[in-house]
């Protein structure tokens, strides 16, 4: 593991320890609204100031890193299932399977991401409650987004359908069921992992831009997304400087991923 | 062999429209609100008139017949009326699509152009340290969500092209850079370096066109990571495009308006596809 990595799991172990322990170092909670303070700057009281209706930003940052950290994962995983059961399936039994996926995934990927995604954020009711918000978000993101993992898991179980092990495999009378669990999947697994791992980013960008436009985490729930939206309203950088922490953080952790993803391209290959 | 493959895009094209149209027409009939018809709360309205109103939707409630008249409406140029803003959908995009592409044409130009040149200068030079800059800017701007860079462009009054410039370029220098210095790695190049063949004709004679076709695909995609990135760069710097369109009528829930969008935006990514990898099979025939 080099320098840059090391760096990375650092930041990342350290980012996901301050959210993890927001109600030890924010114990008043994200919500709580102190009006006699209301946009005011960085103070002992209020570590990173707090936004126009009061509310103390330190926490906010803390639990809405939480949000961000916790569901993009989740979402990562539920897309790297579907990619593995609609790609990995489909490139296993290849001919007519393999093509249908092919021409999905196509018709998928030739929407935009985004325009896909305020399409299917636009179909939920219009007054949902920010957890509804919250995992309705998350859960387009993972629905939507298995589209390009798929189609690396279609050509690579495609390729270990003729591999020399799979055809000994089946000459020993291994078939069906059993040669995919036994033999398909673990081979497949690297690329599971990695699929995984390039979605994360991929997902916590996209909620930032979703939150930003104002389609995502309702309020008063905070996520990365909803806080880089204060940034709307700045004048100029070197005004309130503070309000650029929440960009500095995801930067920080999804270059972290960035680092430890340049890692697994190497275990992959 | 190239007309096959014509066809076969064309084929691909008339599929996505067709589904996508009915996946639209799917989503429109089945979403809150469909049945809803304001004039149904006019107190002026008796209770013939208001039955008249019911029936007069009733033909919309069966999905096929829906989909059939959207379709039918579409192909003579009635992609309906938005809600939110009570105007044509045509009229709506046809006002607003020239502004979006003109920023789409300015900022590829210009994320093409600064890809373009910064790689073929990490090819030409091969300095590790000018290599490892120029891979930590793009990955830096990678980190950076669209919706920010838009709000950064705002915020330092620099034009909406430069943003989606911003927003392309990253992705586009490293999918080039990495594919000229894969092209350099081939046996060729090493030949050529060895028959003592200069820098400049080793790179624009032998590495560029190898890597043409593969370049040529970026570009196709390129456009539309653009066309994505219209969205929070009009809606954030209030420019009166398609992007901002479908931000509208995505907070006023306008399905109608937001699934034409999506399906057009659909039809313009699918022909940068398949353009470029015709003209990448144009290539790679003259050069076999």
């Amino acid at each position: 593991m080099n320098l840059w990595r090391k760096l990375a799991c650092a930041v990342l172990a350290g980012v996901l320890c301050a959210s993890a322990a927001a109600n030890w170092l924010a114990p008043a909670g994200y919500a709580r609204q102190y009006r006699e303070a209301a946009n005011a700057p960085p103070s002992r009281a209020h570590w990173l100031g707090t936004d126009e209706i009061g509310r103390d930003r330190f926490a906010r940052v803390l639990y809405g890193t939480r949000i961000s950290l916790l569901l993009a994962p989740a979402a990562a995983l539920l897309s790297t299932l579907m990619a593995a059961l609609i790609g990995g399936l489909a490139g296993y039994l290849g001919g007519l399977w393999a093509r249908m996926a092919t021409a999905v995934t196509d018709l998928f990927l030739s929407l935009p991401w985004l325009f896909l995604l305020i399409t299917a954020r636009a179909l939920m009711p219009l007054n949902v409650s920010p957890l509804f918000s919250v995992t309705v978000t998350f859960l387009l993101l993972g629905l939507l987004g298995w589209t390009t993992a798929a189609r690396v898991l279609c050509a690579t179980a495609g390729s270990l359908r003729s591999a020399d092990f799979v055809r000994q495999a089946r000459a020993a009378g291994v078939s069906g069921q059993r040669l995919f669990w036994i033999h398909v999947l673990p081979n497949l697994r690297p690329v599971l992992y990695a699929q995984f791992w390039i979605s994360i980013p991929v997902f916590i960008l996209s909620e930032a831009n979703l939150g930003i436009l104002g389609l995502g985490v309702a309020e008063p729930l905070p996520s990365w997304g909803s806080l880089l939206k204060e940034l709307e309203g700045l004048v100029s950088v070197g005004d309130e400087p503070w309000k650029f922490v929440p960009l500095i953080l995801l930067v920080a952790v999804v270059m972290s991923f960035q680092f430890l993803l340049s890692g697994q391209d190497q275990v992959t290959a | 062999m190239l007309r096959a493959r014509i066809a076969g895009h064309a084929l691909a094209l008339v599929a996505t429209v067709l589904l996508g149209g009915f996946l639209s027409a799917t989503l429109v009939r089945l979403a809150p609100g469909f049945d809803a018809d304001e004039r149904q709360l006019d107190p002026h309205l008796n209770a013939e008139s208001l039955q008249a109103l019911r029936t007069a939707r009733q033909h919309d409630h069966n999905v096929w017949r829906f989909y059939f008249t959207y379709m039918n409406r579409a192909v003579h140029g009635d992609l309906g009326t938005s809600l939110a803003l009570g105007q044509p959908v045509r009229t709506l995009l046809g006002d607003r699509a020239p502004l979006t592409l003109r920023l789409l044409t300015v900022g590829l130009a210009l994320a093409w152009l600064a890809a373009l040149s910064l790689a073929l200068t990490a090819a030409w030079l091969r300095l590790s340290a000018y290599d490892a800059v120029t891979t930590m800017v793009s990955g830096a701007f990678l980190c950076i969500p669209a919706a920010v860079l838009a709000l950064l462009s705002v915020l330092w009054n620099v034009p909406g092209s430069l943003a989606i410039a911003l927003i392309v370029f990253p992705p586009t220098y490293r999918y080039t850079r990495n594919l000229l210095a894969k092209s350099y790695s081939q046996p060729y190049i090493i030949t050529a370096r060895a028959k003592g063949l200069g820098e400049a004709r080793i790179l624009f004679w032998h590495a560029v066109p190898a890597v043409a076709p593969q370049l040529l695909a970026v570009a196709g995609v390129s456009v539309s990571m653009a066309i994505g990135a219209t969205i929070p760069v009009e809606a954030l710097c209030g420019l009166a495009g398609v992007g901002q369109l479908a931000w509208q009528a995505a907070l006023a829930r306008d399905l109608p308006l937001l699934v034409n969008i999506t399906i057009l935006v659909t039809v313009v990514t699918l022909l940068a596809n398949c353009g470029a990898d015709v003209i990448g099979h144009m290539v790679r025939g003259q050069e076999s």
